[in-house]
């Protein structure tokens, strides 16, 4: 077994100690740690799911814009983050646990490290103020 | 592989009778295989090896884990590098800015120093290194960044027959539930998994790391706790605190060993302790 690059791990442990929703993902867009107020979101605890491949826990999220329309993944910040190793910002709508649609504000970072490689990436969830 | 310990301490040197147990240089190791030499980082104690140096000799390797000052300080100060005839290979950790060549510079120059880099009689060649797998001699030598300030690798190197692990700084405990995750998630887990021996980072005691997070050390006990997970044979704790003195690290170790066993060996490093792995 592997460890990960440390700037993988800092990322996860600062993740770990903030109450706003962090999503860390590999290159490939699969979930490696999500923290507990993500846990919120995804409607699953980390314990227990551990890691989820990026065709699991991307059907997890119905994104859609102010109308009702679908967003293709292609349009979401973490996609585009993965895509082009650059940071995004975007403001949609997601079908809450409960059932009803809640507007959320995305903010997504690539993890370059020292020696200039591509990690993986980091999607950060707000509820959206409206402002 | 044989080992050489010839600094110890950690952060700056300490002299006086009060130290000279477990020694005031700071951080240097020496390590030989087939009639070939390595030098882990060029601390204060990479002077001591000047009274052992060959003439005759034609190589030196010095791998550097960091550029923090108590980590070459002696390579200002190393005979080698002033012997014309002497082939010396530095090691750095890379950084996202300068060069190795730059940051070296900014020691061995004025006013911090009165022999300029370029200077240095010595054929000198630097080596920039990352998450790196390279070979000296008979030395298969793996190097990864770890957790520390500023760019800072650990070492693994192996001959075949031995592995020794080299992490004098290190804080793998940094974060709420690091030291109790998955190994995949522990800083420093490759480079020091199923080592015969570790040197690591063990500057603080439990209570003193609760208000020194961050600053890029292990307590005694994360430093255990992280040989056990990486499941090493023998751990030697090291970058003892240069305001503890030989009763206190004694003391120290006692209580700690009062209080946890642990199925490998481990004691405190010493300057000048010789250890034999094959």
């Amino acid at each position: 077994m592997s460890a990960y690059d440390i700037e993988i791990i800092l990322n996860r442990q600062l993740a770990d100690c903030l109450s706003i929703p962090v999503f860390i993902t590999d290159t490939n867009g699969n979930l490696i740690f999500y923290n507990e107020p993500a846990e919120g979101i995804l409607g699953k605890r980390f314990e227990e799911t551990g890691e989820m491949p990026v065709s699991e826990w991307s059907t997890e999220f119905k994104p859609v814009d102010v109308d009702g329309n679908v967003l293709p993944p292609e349009e979401l910040p973490l996609v585009k983050t993965l895509r082009d190793a650059s940071p995004y910002h975007k403001s949609f709508w997601i079908e809450s646990l409960q059932g009803k649609n809640q507007e959320i504000s995305v903010t997504s970072y690539p993890i370059i490290g020292r020696t200039g490689k591509m990690l993986g990436a980091v999607a950060i969830f707000w509820k959206s103020t409206g402002v | 592989m044989k080992i050489k310990l010839w600094g110890v301490r950690g952060s700056v040197t300490t002299t006086g009778p009060e130290t000279a147990f477990y020694g005031g240089n700071t951080s240097c190791v020496e390590v030989w295989e087939d009639g070939w030499q390595l030098v882990f980082d060029g601390g204060s104690g990479l002077q001591k090896l000047n009274a052992f140096y060959q003439p005759g000799s034609k190589r030196i390797d010095i791998l550097l884990t960091h550029l923090h000052m108590d980590h070459i300080q002696g390579l200002g100060f190393f005979r080698a590098l002033f012997d014309p005839g002497m082939e010396v290979h530095i090691w750095g950790p890379a950084s996202s800015s300068q060069t190795l060549y730059a940051r070296l510079s900014r020691y061995l120059s004025p006013p911090l120093f009165p022999v300029l880099i370029r200077e240095l009689p010595c054929k000198l060649t630097l080596h920039e290194i990352a998450n790196s797998s390279f070979t000296i001699g008979p030395f298969s030598i793996q190097s990864q960044y770890i957790i520390h300030p500023g760019p800072t690798v650990g070492f693994r190197v192996s001959t075949g027959k031995s592995v020794f692990t080299f992490i004098p700084d290190h804080e793998p405990a940094l974060g709420e539930k690091a030291m109790t995750l998955d190994m995949k998630w522990l800083s420093g887990y490759d480079l020091a998994a199923g080592a015969d021996l570790l040197l690591h980072d063990a500057q603080y005691t439990a209570t003193e790391y609760k208000i020194k997070k961050g600053w890029g050390h292990s307590s005694i006990n994360d430093a255990a706790l992280f040989a056990s997970m990486a499941d090493v044979k023998h751990v030697l704790f090291a970058h003892h605190d240069p305001f503890r003195s030989d009763d206190q690290l004694n003391e120290i170790f006692t209580e700690f060993t009062n209080d946890h066993s642990y199925s490998f060996k481990n004691e405190l490093a010493r300057e000048g302790m010789e250890i034999n792995l094959d």
